[in-house]
Order: C-alpha cells, then structure tokens, then sequence
C-alpha cells in the first residue's frame, strides 16, 4: 500500500493548499446604519464602474472615469441645468478681444493636501497635459493656446515643455492667450480636462492616478479596484457646488440588471440606466423615483464620403433616406422610449439649438421615395449601416433598415461588427461599406461642439470623410464671430447649410432613464446626461 | 510513484507552453487596437498612440511580444494592463480568491449532494425514488444555467428575502451560498447518475457478493467495497469539473455580479487586454493540469489495479 499512501498524501496537500488560498476575506462591518453592506452612513451609492485608465482629469474620456474625477476636482466653470456657465474656482474669465483671456481665482482656495489652488497650479498642470510626452488623451484640448504645437508637435519631440500662451500675473491671476480669437473658448474651460493639480502629482504621478488629491466637492478616499470607489465629502470646500450628503460611493456592477436588482433590495441608492429586461417596468417599480430626462447628445447614421455608395452623392438621396425613417415609432417600440426623434444637427439643451425649418426629419414615404428618385438613387439600390454589436444597437439598427427598406425600397443591410474596437478600426481606416452608427455627447453645451468637431473638414471625428468648401467656410465665420452669441448664431446659419449638404442623418437624442431608491433625493442630471452628485441628499 | 510524478509535472511544460502561445496568438489576431480604442469616438493623435504602444511594447511582431511575456512571467511578472496602467497580477489576484472560493464551495456542494444522491438511488435501482432523481437530473440538465439562476435570484431572494440578489464585493461564505447552488446544479445532475449507474451496475458484482457472503456489515459492504470502485468514473469527470467550474463560471458571476475570474476574463476579452486574458487563461490551465493529475493519483488510491510502478 505504499504507493497508495504517498498519493493519498500529495492529494491531500493540495486540497489543504486551494482551501488555504480560498480563505480570507469575509468581513462584516457591523455597525453601519444603512442597509447597504459597508456603507458609511450619510453616503450616497451609485452604479458608476471601474474607470478604464488611472484618475488623471486629461487621461480620462469615458463617462465612468469622468464621475470620479468631477467628484475630485474643480476646474474654473461649470454649467447648470440650462448649460449656463456657473464659476467654480474662477472668480472671472474675460477677453475683451476673444484671443486673450484673463482668469481671476477665487482666493482662499486649497487642494486636499492642504497646500493652495494658484494661478501656477494651473499653468504648470495645462502645460504637463499638453505635452505630448506624457501622452494625455485629451491634450489636443489645449491646442487653441499659443505654443501648443510647441508642446504637441506632429512629429517628433516637443521644443518646449510651456505653453507660451499662459502667463501668471499673481496667485490668482493668469492670462490664457490663443492662437487666435475664439469666441467661446470661456465654454471649453467648462470640460474637466482643464482642472488644476497639486505640486505632489510631478513627484509622483503614477501613484497620484491611483489615489488623487484634488481641489473639488469630494476627496478621495478607497479605490478598490473594479469593485468601488469611495470619497467623502470635502468640508473645506468653497465652491457653489458643495456637496450635500456626506460621501459617495462608486460601485461596480456586472451588468445592468445586476444593479438593478440591487436598487430594488436596497443595496443600492441610484442607478444610471435601466437596462432593456427592466425597462417595461421600471415605471411600476419606482414611482415617482424614475429618471426619465433627455440630455445633449445625438445618435446619426454617418455617410462615409469615400464609399461606393456615398461617393458624390446628392444630399437629396440622403434627405430622402432620412424622410424614410420613422423615428416616433422607432424610438416609442424598438427603444421603449428611451429616445427622442431628433428634430436638428444639435440636441435640446445645448446654446444655439434651434428649430429647422424642415421636414427632413418627418416621416414621409411618398416624398422619401421621390427625393431618392431625384437625386439619381442610391447605387446598387442597395446600403449597409456599421454598428457594434456590443453596445446594445442591433435592435434599432435593424428596425431603421427595415423602415429603409418598407418605405423607399433601398435595401439596407446591417453590418455588424463584433465589438466597439473593431468598429472604430473600420471608420479610422475608411473601411466602412456604406455608413455607420456615430453618437456624440456633448463635451460642452454649444451648438458648436455639434458641428465643427464633426462635420469640418479636418476635424478628427469626422470618420465619415465629408468635406465641403462651404460648410467650412460657414464654421469659420463662426469661430471669427465677435462674441458669443453672434458665433453661435453664425453656427445656427452653419446648421442650415449642413441640413442641405447631409454629412449625416441625424436619428434621435438620448435620454437617460435611471432611477433611485427610498433612502436619496434630489436627484437630477446635468446637461451631459450624468448625475449631479454633489446635489443628492441622503433622507 | 515519483518518478511518475516527476513526468506528469514535466509534461506540463510543453502543455502550458502551446496553451499560452495558442491564447497569445489568438489575441494578436483579433482585429480591433485597445489603445486606439481608449479615445473612443473622440480625437485620436496618431503619434501618441504610437508612443504608446512603443512604450507597452505592442509594436514589436507576435513572437517579440510573446518571447518578452514568457520571460516576464517567469520573473513572476503577468505583464500591465494598457487601460489602467496596473499590473496583472493584481488583477489576478483581485479575482481568483473569489472564483476559487465560488467554485469550491459549488464543487463541495456537488460533491456531497451529488454522491449521496446518486448511492441513494443506485441502491435500489428502478424504483420509484431512483426514477424520481433520473427526472430531477434530467431537468437540471436541461435547464440552462442563467434560467436556473434568474429563477433562484426571484423565489429566494425577491419573493422570500433569504438572501440578498447580488453577491457584494466582500464576497462573503453566505452570500455565495446560491450561485455555488446554481453553478453546481449541472455537475450535481451528472455526478449523480453517474454514481448511480456505477452503484447499480457494481452491486451485482462478484466481489459484492463476496463480501456479503462473507458476512460482512452493510455499512461496510457499500461504504467501502462498493463505494471504492463505483468512484471511479465519478472521481474522472469531477477532476475535470473542477476546472471547468472555474472557467465556465462567466454566466453565473454575470447573473449574481461576483467580481472574479469569469468577469475579469470577458472584460478583458472586451478591452482587448491581451496579457490578462492569457494570464487567467495559463492558470486556469495549470488547474486543469493539477486536476488531471491528482484524478490519476486517486485512481491508484480507489482500485489497486490501476496503480502505476
């Protein structure tokens, strides 16, 4: 029986050893007040996942990171519910001349270290993420400054390591000088990239990333990562935007309907979409705690100009596929009404959004048809539309072609790539069939982020390759506009000339339709379709 | 039995070497970049995103890459995350612990209940208790898991309130209690019949006979002489069960949001983090591998005929 013996001995060595690595963990934090495990008391919880990249506020461009870092940091402005602009950390910004703007500092301000918010503590940061030797995301942010290409070459490594356009006057004043006038810039300071960081981030910032200390409304305090992230309220603060409950968490969940569930038993305070399986009765479920609120952004099918089928077409065809659309039925079945029919270029709530004098976004077969017939028809009578097939699209792309299809006798062809990746590569490298599913979210509310960024000629999300003397004319009247208000009109006058040049067909704009628990209230979203957390208070 | 041994450990070599370069490779040819893909819809900077990779050495060809992994892993390095800029193994190590745990106690569960089950009906095979459990199994054969799970997460923990729906990040012994139940169900099913064919077939055995002839206790008879050959083919296809417990848990960790392997596997498939998925991949085989092995070492245990030199 030896052998038998030793084998009996090795298997139960590594039982012992798999139960040993399984144990651990388990702990109860038994005197929390809430329902919710492991919940300070006075916290709010939301279903915000894991960020995809480390906290910097120029590194991170998905909306799950963008929630911790406007938690953590403040830059100059902010917007309210209307997309008005509200100083945060800035007493002023202003130009006289559109090209060179004055920033004065609300004085008194700290980070959470204690040390304090300067004019310098900007500079230095702006300059650090223009850089593009520390490889930013959102550095091409900074590029209406002066010596920015100075920084950010095409080509090679940078000549300079500042920005000559930024000049501190004193602690609390700086002077921000463009390359040339910008009528809004003052509105692009609204985006978080531009937030301000503390003299420890150069030490570090490797480790700064992964636990940041901030100058806003929360600071940071756990990240457990692709679990939750915990930060509590800052008591120093002096922002109009001072939180109202005592901390937040951020919770990861494995699906929609996982963090559904857990809003219905208590475990969790808000959730930011309903997903599909729930949405029917989400309505019954809570009440009047539904979240049900169109925000800034747009859904289009985006024509790619290179393509076969798109190549030199008449915008007529592109109107008349449009008229062939039924969005009000579309967006009421197909999307449960999570959706509203667009009606223009730019959603509602963003300056500038205007009623079009059109029926190109009406449903109407018979003039669909003729408007194809008009423009010489589709070539090959025959289109497809990319989409990703990850991201929850296939349903309504489907539905759109077959309303294509039944009302103007194109035929329409969803062409579904596996994942966002995949899509992304086809648009970048002009690979798309016919046409492709585009989304945009406001990145500050003006109507002007819905058009030059995507329909100008050199504009970088313009994947669909359009491009038009005219139209490019008519942005540049608006970026020489003397103020505000008249470079967004001449963005308005912009949109009617995109309306009949067709760089893209427009479908609907989003809502969000979220929900919260018996414990929160208060709950409302910004114009970007997130909540504002810093609002919410805990009953 | 060591030198046995010995071979078995040095045949997984070859095994966890063609294993990680097929993962390797497969991940190289799947279409789509992940660093791009981190600018999403926005403006992309063609010069950044080629630093970038230079920098995570993406730009090198396949065998550069898989070459430098190798050696990495074999300095305890698993490689760095693009997005997130964090190594591996953290990530690793955030969600084995918790898979480990999810499938042990679902390998327990299935173990136990599964065993006793199927020696109860074999036992008295063809009567109507042993025909209840053949239609009991069937049904958990044929239910798909996520059903079985939806289904348990609505009576138990909406409709009676016994357990929370989702498990927390903590994880805890008792919050895993039903989707060990549910990822278990399927292995329960097989294990039982399993056992009970073996216990059926192996109670008109000679050696049964033998025993009772020899008037032996019937503790004894089934505990021991009929219970140690009939695990034999139940012994087998748990050893296999167990790694698939481990990797095949995606749809179950989906349905109770458990942080672990299955979800950090398909998000990283997802993200087109490469070095993660063949890191979960490369242990979830070497657990195959030690499975596989101690079910040969068992064999010699359960029936000295088999047993090697």
């Amino acid at each position: 029986m030896r052998g038998a013996k030793s084998a009996k001995w090795v298997a139960g060595a590594a039982i012992i050893a798999l139960a040993a690595t399984a144990c651990g963990g388990g702990s109860d934090d038994s005197d929390s007040a809430s329902k919710e495990k492991g919940k300070p008391e006075g916290y709010v919880s939301v279903d915000v996942g894991e960020p995809q990249k480390p906290l910097i506020p120029a590194d991170t461009n998905e909306s799950l990171g963008s929630y911790v870092i406007q938690a953590l940091f403040t830059q100059l402005l902010e917007f309210d519910g209307e997309g008005k602009i509200v100083y945060t950390n800035a007493e002023s910004v202003k130009s006289e001349d559109n090209k060179t703007w004055t920033v004065k500092l609300k004085p008194g301000w700290k980070f959470h270290d204690g040390t304090p918010v300067t004019a310098a503590s900007y500079i230095k940061a702006w300059n650090w993420y223009a850089n593009v030797k520390n490889a930013q995301q959102n550095s091409f942010w900074f590029e209406d400054i002066k010596g920015y290409a100075d920084v950010h070459p095409e080509k090679g490594d940078p000549k300079a390591t500042e920005m000559s356009g930024l000049k501190a006057v004193d602690d609390t004043t700086f002077t921000i000088e463009l390359d040339k006038p910008v009528p809004y810039f003052e509105y692009k300071l609204g985006y978080y990239t531009f937030a301000p960081l503390p003299e420890v981030f150069y030490k570090d910032t490797k480790a700064f990333g992964q636990a940041p200390v901030g100058n806003g409304p929360y600071v940071f305090e756990k990240w457990d990562h692709k679990k939750l992230i915990q930060v509590k309220a800052n008591p120093d603060y002096q922002g109009p935007n001072k939180a109202k409950n005592k901390g937040l968490l951020f919770k990861n969940y494995a699906t929609v309907e996982a963090a559904y569930q857990d809003l219905l038993s208590g475990n969790l305070d808000m959730i930011r979409q309903i997903g599909p399986k729930d949405l029917p009765k989400y309505k019954t479920d809570l009440g009047d705690r539904v979240v049900d609120q169109p925000y800034a952004a747009v859904q289009s099918i985006v024509p790619t100009f290179y393509s076969k089928t798109f190549k030199g077409i008449d915008p007529k065809v592109l109107q008349g596929l449009s008229m062939g659309i039924d969005r009000a039925t579309i967006t009421k079945t197909v999307l449960n009404g999570t959706r509203e029919p667009a009606t223009s270029f730019t959603p509602p709530g963003v300056a500038g959004n205007q009623h079009l004098d059109t029926d190109v976004f009406k449903f109407d077969p018979a003039k669909a048809k003729q408007l194809i017939k008009e423009g010489g028809g589709v070539p090959d009578n025959k289109l497809w539309i990319q989409y990703n097939a990850d991201g929850g699209h296939k349903e309504w792309v489907t539905a759109v072609c077959e309303s294509i299809r039944n009302s103007t006798g194109v035929d329409c062809i969803p062409d579904a790539k596996p994942d966002f990746q995949t899509d992304l590569e086809a648009r970048d490298n002009n690979q798309v069939k016919s046409m492709y599913r585009g989304g945009w979210v406001a990145d500050y509310p003006l109507n002007v982020n819905f058009m030059r960024e995507l329909y100008g000629t050199t504009a970088e999300a313009n994947n669909g390759r359009f491009s038009d003397k005219d139209v490019d004319a008519a942005f540049k009247k608006g970026d020489n506009a003397a103020s505000l208000d008249e470079s967004i009109k001449a963005y308005q006058e912009a949109e009617k000339l995109v309306l009949q040049k067709m760089p893209a067909i427009p479908l609907w704009n989003y809502k969000i339709n979220g929900g919260y628990s018996k414990s929160v209230d208060n709950v409302a979203i910004d114009y970007r379709g997130d909540y504002v957390m810093t609002d919410v208070t805990v009953k | 039995m060591g030198r046995y041994v010995a071979r078995r450990l040095l045949q997984m070599i070859p095994v966890f070497l063609g294993s990680t370069l097929l993962v390797f490779a497969m991940m190289y040819a799947l279409p789509g970049d992940p660093v791009r893909a981190l600018a999403g819809e926005q403006t992309v900077d063609p010069v950044q995103i080629a630093a970038m990779k230079k920098d995570l050495g993406l730009d090198l060809p396949l065998w550069h890459q898989y070459w430098n992994y190798l050696t990495g892993l074999f300095q305890g390095d698993f490689g760095t995350e693009i997005a997130s800029g964090r190594p591996v193994a953290d990530t690793i190590a955030d969600a084995f612990p918790i898979t480990i745990r999810l499938a042990l106690f679902a390998f327990l569960f299935t173990v136990l209940v599964g065993i006793s089950m199927g020696v109860f009906a074999g036992l008295k095979a063809d009567t109507l208790r042993d025909r209840g459990l053949l239609i009991l199994t069937l049904l958990l054969i044929s239910v798909p898991s996520f059903v079985l799970g939806f289904l348990g997460q609505y009576f138990f923990a909406f409709q009676l309130g016994w357990v929370d729906p989702n498990v927390s990040a903590e994880a805890n012994w008792s919050e895993l209690f039903l989707p060990a139940v549910v990822l278990g169900s399927l292995s329960l099913a097989y294990v039982a019949r399993l056992t009970r064919t073996s216990v059926a077939e192996n109670l008109r055995a000679d050696y049964m006979r033998t025993a009772v002839a020899k008037g032996l206790p019937r503790r004894r008879v089934v505990g021991v002489h009929l219970m140690r050959n009939s695990m034999i083919p139940v012994v087998t296809f748990l050893g296999t069960d167990l790694g698939a417990l481990l990797g095949g848990a995606v749809v179950t960790e989906g349905i109770f949001n458990v942080q672990g392997v299955g979800r950090a596997v398909f998000g990283a498939l997802q993200h087109r983090e490469g070095a993660t998925v063949v890191g979960i991949v490369t242990l979830i085989v070497i657990v195959y591998l030690v499975t596989s092995l101690l079910v040969d070492l068992l064999y010699a245990v359960l029936d000295p005929r088999i047993r090697y030199a």
